[in-house]
């Protein structure tokens, strides 16, 4: 089944609609698939993503969420409901003063169940490991926690799709490593579909599938460990590789023979398999 | 300006059900002339920690000088401390709030000095806004919102360079920007340090980045420094930074590993630097790409 598909989709803030932020894109997303979305500020990332729950109606060609068309003003609901969004800023998402209200908000606007409410928050403050913090004040929390609790927010309406808009920018090191452990998990058990919107190089590598934005086109779509191996053509793009590739390009650029890498882990073991050769 | 923390505790909402402990004895010395990292997972006290160094915080308990100035001193000139230590804070762009760039920038310097004649003042707006890398006749007059994030920031950091402070904090500076506005950045913090601008501090959660720009670091815990060097010496406590909930850059995971292994890399965990110990090493190991 497709989650997600663009269809030639133009899109610009302007009236005139000169200045396209997304500039015919054509895009499929299958259920349960993740996919990291990479490119510079400004091609057209957040764009894309507030197209997909209708946040944003494209300017000509069309966008469907599980086969509804988000310019069908009937499915806008609908489709808000199977395509949660985390963004950037936790303290924008936050709405309520005691973390499990904030929770049941999106629930509570979709009219489910009081006593599944309840269930939905332990569930969704379980997944994101701030159970603890149940009765606490969000603006008491740090900025690592407020986001967990957004994402829990997000995770209470068990959207099939979930968007991440830079969702662990705003994070320390071990706020992200728990988002992303969250997110993975979401996917690989709960089959969630997970759209990524990130620039840490590192966060893609963990997708099915990442995607290339440039100037509001898609130009590199593949696997990460694919779309890392063209580094030239990423360069011109001003992304980057992640540290453990460019340091492995570095190696065998100077001849040592190195297999590919992209994790820390990956380099170590190639860097002792050549040094054993050697 | 040297920088001398000694014993500095601080805790927020005190006599309160709420009182939380954010510095306890904190013992840090800041050289000028230093481009330091300040790591620390959420909550370890380094954004406490630099809101005293300009007096945001007042000191509670413990003691603080910068260069002359001791902040325990209720005369000390605070005013004038703050303009000479710049903060910029945590997603500075949030800050904006003027109808113009021009505007924006030349608010702080206004305040700090009062008397300041319009020509002077525009002289110093523009050279802020050139030093960052924006075109001053073509954004002078621009609203700050029109502009990129990448760009607003600058705008934010061009207000806050404006008075020439000697010490520049910078919370997370490169936070949420991509690649190349994390390059460009730091390469503007490179730039503007050794000048009028001695002494940079960063707050960062990017060990690589930390790895990569310091000359020194120290690493926040639960309110105390906890350990304080080169970022070489650092990272090489890998594994108690790891016991710390914190990440090490991906060289020193990697030098980890190989040191497990019986290959030791003495490297400063910069890319560059590690993947030249590493093709020494593999040469001394008799490898050659002859």
């Amino acid at each position: 089944m497709e989650a997600v598909k663009f269809e030639n989709v133009k899109f610009s803030y302007r009236e005139d609609g000169k200045d396209p932020a997304l500039n015919g894109v054509t895009l499929c997303i299958e259920e349960g698939q993740f996919v990291a979305v990479l490119g510079m500020n400004g091609s057209g990332k957040s764009t894309l993503a507030k197209l997909i729950n209708a946040l944003l109606i494209p300017f000509s060609g069309k966008v469907e969420v599980f086969g509804m068309d988000t310019s069908d003003e009937k499915k806008t609901f609908e489709i808000r409901k199977n395509a949660g969004m985390v963004f950037q800023n936790p303290d924008n998402q936050t709405v309520a003063s005691i973390v499990e209200d904030d929770v049941a908000f999106g629930p509570e606007n979709i009219g489910v169940p009081r006593e599944e409410i309840g269930k939905r928050i332990d569930f969704a403050l379980d997944a994101v490991g701030m159970q603890e913090f149940r009765k606490s004040t969000p603006a008491r929390l740090s900025g690592g926690q407020k986001q967990r609790i957004a994402i829990a927010g997000v995770l209470a309406i068990l959207p099939k799709i979930m968007i991440l808009d830079e969702s662990t920018a705003m994070l320390d090191p071990r706020g992200r490593r728990e988002v992303m452990d969250v997110v993975r998990r979401l996917n690989r058990e709960k089959g969630m579909t997970v759209i990524l919107i990130t620039h840490f190089m590192d966060e893609a590598l963990q997708a099915d599938r990442a995607i290339v934005m440039h100037r509001g086109e898609v130009v590199m779509d593949g696997a990460p460990e694919e779309i890392f191996a063209r580094s030239d053509e990423l360069e011109t793009y001003n992304l980057t590789l992640p540290r453990a590739a460019y340091v492995c390009k570095k190696l065998q650029e100077a001849g040592m023979p190195v297999r590919n890498a992209f994790t820390a882990e990956e380099l170590a073991e190639g860097i002792c398999e050549s040094l054993r050769k050697a | 300006m040297r920088i001398v923390a000694e014993g500095l505790t601080y805790t927020y909402n005190p006599k309160s059900p709420f009182a939380s402990k954010a510095l306890d004895g904190v013992d840090l010395t800041i050289e000028e002339g230093e481009f330091f990292g300040i790591i620390g997972h959420t909550g370890s006290g380094k954004s406490t920690f630099v809101q005293h160094l300009n007096a945001l915080i007042r000191l509670t308990g413990g003691s603080l000088h910068v260069g002359e100035y001791d902040l325990a001193d209720k005369k000390c000139k605070f005013l004038e401390l703050r303009s000479k230590v710049g903060m910029v804070f945590q997603y500075p762009e949030y800050q904006l709030f003027a109808e113009t760039v021009e505007k924006d920038v030349a608010f702080g310097l206004k305040n700090f000095r009062k008397g300041m004649s319009e020509e002077e003042t525009a002289a110093a707006v523009k050279e802020a806004l050139e030093t960052v890398g924006l075109d001053y006749a073509k954004v002078r007059n621009k609203s700050p919102f029109e502009l990129s994030g990448g760009q607003k920031r600058r705008v934010a950091i061009a207000g806050v360079i404006v008075t020439k402070p000697e010490v520049l904090i910078l919370d997370e500076p490169a936070a949420g920007l991509d690649p190349l506005g994390k390059r460009e950045l730091m390469e503007l913090l490179h730039s503007i340090h050794g000048g009028w601008c001695k002494t940079v501090v960063i707050v960062s959660h990017d060990m690589d980045e930390i790895a990569e720009n310091c000359t020194h670091a120290a690493v926040f815990s639960d309110g105390k420094v906890v350990m304080c060097g080169k970022p070489s010496e650092i990272f090489a406590r890998a594994d108690e930074l790891l016991a710390l909930g914190l990440d090490i850059p991906v060289t020193a995971k990697c030098a980890q590993v190989l040191k497990a292994r019986g290959y030791a890399v003495d490297t400063d965990f910069t890319c560059d630097d590690f993947a030249q110990k590493v093709l020494a090493l593999w040469e001394k190991e008799g490898g050659s790409n002859a």
